[in-house]
């Protein structure tokens, strides 16, 4: 094992077959088309349940095969699967794995096959969450949140079998996002090229390097909470549970807390929500400068910014629990401690709408859902600083209000960087160019789709509308106008839903039929566009790992012949 | 301001050593220099292991401050009758000294890793991983004389709060489970030691690589006894 990179031909794990270079393999690109693909499958589940749940809620009674018991189901496995098993495993183990070596002039991660097993138990991971569906009584129907007593015990939907698969693939989960987060640190704290210095790595690196370590400190929160629902399912122990009435009898479990599930789910909770942002942040930060010919407004500014919201993020959870039970004295520090977090995101998008501002701008399809997400983020980041004030989220606790936001700030804006950073590597990573009218159309459909969606909700939900409720029924205090926006919701859900064929269309048709791509089609100056092969090859540089002399983001330099100067060019 | 101040109010306010961090990192390729990838690794491992410890803890502390029956009294449940005398604590007095001995072996053997010699190396942590085994043995007695004799279930025991039993069969189960782990990890490297694997390789890096997990869990374990054992 070498100890240090200053050797340009460190021995490689060299595959011998195809088994060992495309299905054991221990190649991070490998590995990271590994992650993505098995994320965007599961995601598709999750996307299919969503399809589901508004088909209930926008036609209640039509679909007699959703019964109540089957719609919390999808709303649980939903939830978990988008936040987890999508978004965690695509930001970090997709892009992660493909980002980090070739941004950082790396030939691979510092431990392949540990990077090879992380993926390996990821893997295993889904499928004891999908095996969920079809234990007996269906998978977990207690909320993606598995706040306990509820979620085990009779009457929540899943409660005997489904809860376990649910925990024990959570358990699992934790497992390999741990033995992927060590190599994407370590990678990036000692395995940088030459002339990489931590200030001029690209802002994509920054953020999953971030997300990365604040991943390492509060998945060990899940592991253990889900540890100790396990032990009061299967052992009887009450940690969670206190003494209760459920179904007419005393249950045997007392002087449990509920609460400290919801502050140990809740410490690696709020976590993780930046553990999807900081990734998506700072692809999109390099997906702006690039495609507006500009370098990042406040690159510093925007490093500090990541990390201070890492470390903010740690001090926040308890603003998820004003309505909990908890002291009320603690609503005071996390509604203050939230809101301070609102400066160093500001300062970041400030920076992104500067980085804007009078560039060169390519409206490409990588740009346009960079932009959209700028919208989106602002516009769920405002309705956080509702929700982040215990007075004004009291009332609006558990509404649709909460679904529009959080679906606004951590669903809809990740996912359109996702979208965007897919059409925009997409180039690199199979060497064929996607086509562009599908890109726009698809890009349109799903950002106008999604505003679609989620202003109606907000509404809802100012309106009291509960989120999670299988139908409203006849409730007095709901007009009728609630009802047109849930079909107007669901008939808008359906078409993005739709929609979303024209991506994988795309991508997959692009992959056979496209046209060749050009190594640097849109002109970055980040190292993975200076490959020597496209796709970039085993070892990623060939004979000699490059060396770099500036930051990523020297677009547009008065008197330089290009419109951009990559990283490893000296300065003059 | 000047362009020269900075740097001499730098020299004057910064101490070396807070100026050798800062030129570590904001230097290019490692942030940690000349260390071994796998002891970086080691170390962030541990820190995220460090929460795992600290949730357990944690949760361990908030549920005795939030159990409605008395908690039991650890110096009466974990006593030892030997020789006719009740004598409190004794058993967990001496698997705690085993463990922080075992340290010091371990501690040892990298010290004579770093010298290359390769037959004190592994008799030395061959000696830790007994140490570790010991320790493990009497856990296992323990647990036993726990489940057998005094009637202590995960789900209640007959001294008090049933969350007694359940936060000390999860806790020092799982520092066990760490423990069994580190004995496995311990043996593997002192046979590669034995046959001449690192001296051919000319590094012995696994072998501190080891003893810093396996300090931690010994770490891991004073927390545990202050807090579940002394309390």
């Amino acid at each position: 094992m070498a100890t240090t990179l200053a050797d340009d031909l460190r021995p490689l794990h060299h595959p011998h077959s195809w088994v060992t270079r495309y299905v054991w393999s221990q190649d991070h690109k490998v590995i990271a088309i590994q992650y993505s693909v098995t994320a965007i499958s599961i995601g598709l589940v999750a996307l299919t349940l969503s399809a589901l749940m508004r088909l209930q809620l926008g036609f209640p009674g039509v679909f007699p095969a959703i019964q109540p018991d089957n719609y919390l189901q999808f709303v649980s496995m939903h939830g978990m699967i988008m936040v987890v098993y999508l978004l965690t495993a695509l930001l970090l183990g997709g892009f992660g794995n493909y980002l980090i070596p070739l941004m950082i002039g790396a030939r691979d991660m510092v431990f392949p096959f540990v990077n090879m097993l992380s993926f390996w138990f990821y893997l295993l991971s889904v499928i004891v969450l999908v095996v969920g569906f079809f234990v007996p009584g269906g998978p977990t129907g207690a909320g993606w949140t598995l706040y306990p007593p509820q979620a085990i015990s009779e009457g929540t939907p899943g409660h005997q079998w489904g809860i376990a698969t649910m925990l024990v693939s959570l358990a699992i989960f934790v497992v390999a996002f741990t033995m992927g987060g060590l190599n994407y640190v370590t990678t990036v704290l000692q395995a940088r090229t030459r002339g990489m210095t931590l200030m001029r790595m690209p802002l994509s690196v920054w953020g999953i390097f971030t997300a990365s370590v604040m991943g390492l400190l509060a998945f060990p929160a899940l592991f253990v909470a889900a540890i100790m629902m396990l032990f009061d399912h299967f052992a009887g122990t009450s940690f969670f549970m206190p003494m209760m009435q459920s179904m007419g009898r005393v249950t045997p479990t007392e002087g449990g807390s509920p609460l400290l599930f919801q502050h140990l789910f809740w410490f690696f909770g709020h976590p993780e929500v930046y553990i999807v942002a900081l990734p998506a942040f700072g692809i999109v930060s390099d997906l702006i400068s690039v495609h507006a010919r500009r370098n990042i407004f406040g690159y510093r500014m925007m490093v500090w910014a990541i990390t201070i919201i890492g470390a903010l993020s740690f001090l926040v959870w308890a603003h998820h629990m004003y309505v909990s039970g908890m002291n009320p004295y603690f609503g005071f520090f996390f509604a203050t401690s939230t809101l301070i977090i609102a400066i160093p995101t500001a300062i970041k998008v400030y920076n992104w709408l500067l980085t804007l501002w009078r560039g060169d701008i390519h409206l490409r399809v990588p740009m346009l859902f960079a932009i959209a997400f700028i919208f989106t983020f602002i516009h769920g980041g405002l309705s956080g600083l509702f929700l982040g004030n215990v007075s004004v989220d009291v009332p609006l606790s558990d509404t649709f209000f909460v679904v529009a936001h959080f679906h606004m700030v951590m669903g809809v804006s990740p996912v359109l960087v996702i979208f965007g950073a897919i059409y925009h590597w997409y180039p690199k990573i199979t060497g064929r160019m996607w086509n562009e009218t599908l890109g726009k159309l698809h890009f349109w459909i799903t950002f106008l789709g999604a505003y679609a969606i989620f202003l109606p909700m907000h509404y809802l939900g100012i309106l009291g509308v509960p989120r999670r409720y299988y139908a409203l029924g006849e409730t007095g205090f709901i007009p009728e106008s609630v009802h047109l926006a849930n079909e107007w919701i669901s008939i808008a859900a359906l078409i993005v839903f739709a929609g979303q064929s024209l991506f994988f269309v795309n991508m997959i048709w692009s992959l056979f039929k496209g046209p060749r791509a050009d190594p640097n089609p849109w002109g970055a100056a980040s190292l993975e566009w200076l490959t020597p092969q496209t796709p970039p090859a085993h070892g990623n540089w060939g004979a000699k790992l490059p060396v770099v002399y500036r930051w990523a983001y020297d677009y547009s330099v008065p008197g330089a012949p290009r419109d951009f100067i990559p990283q490893t060019e000296p300065r003059a | 301001m000047s362009r020269t101040m900075p740097d001499r109010q730098d020299r004057e306010v910064l101490s070396p050593t807070l100026r050798e961090i800062a030129a570590d990192w904001s230097a290019d390729q490692e942030v940690f220099r000349h260390t071994h990838w796998g002891k970086a690794m080691m170390w962030i491992f541990l820190l995220s292991d460090t929460f795992i410890f600290s949730c357990f803890l944690t949760g361990y502390m908030t549920m005795r401050a939030s159990a409605v029956e008395p908690w039991p009294n650890t110096a009466e449940v974990f006593a030892l009758t030997i020789g006719g005398q009740s004598i409190p604590l004794i058993l967990i007095a001496i698997m705690t000294f085993v463990l922080i001995s075992s340290s010091g072996t371990m501690a040892m053997a990298v010290n004579f890793g770093y010298r290359r010699d390769k037959r004190k190396t592994a008799t030395l942590m061959l000696l830790t991983a007994l140490f570790g085994a010991t320790f493990v043995g009497m856990q296992a007695f323990e647990w036993s004389k726990l489940i057998l004799e005094e009637g202590v279930r995960p789900w209640g025991n007959p001294m008090g709060a049933p969350q007694f039993g359940a936060s000390f069969f999860m806790i020092t189960g799982f520092h066990g489970l760490h423990v069994s782990c580190g004995v496995i990890l311990l043996l593997i490297i002192a046979s590669k030691v034995a046959r001449g694997h690192y001296d051919r390789s000319g590094d012995y890096s696994a072998v501190e690589i080891a003893g810093l997990y396996w300090h931690f869990v010994d770490l891991v374990w004073v927390f545990i006894f202050a807090f579940f054992y002394l309390w």
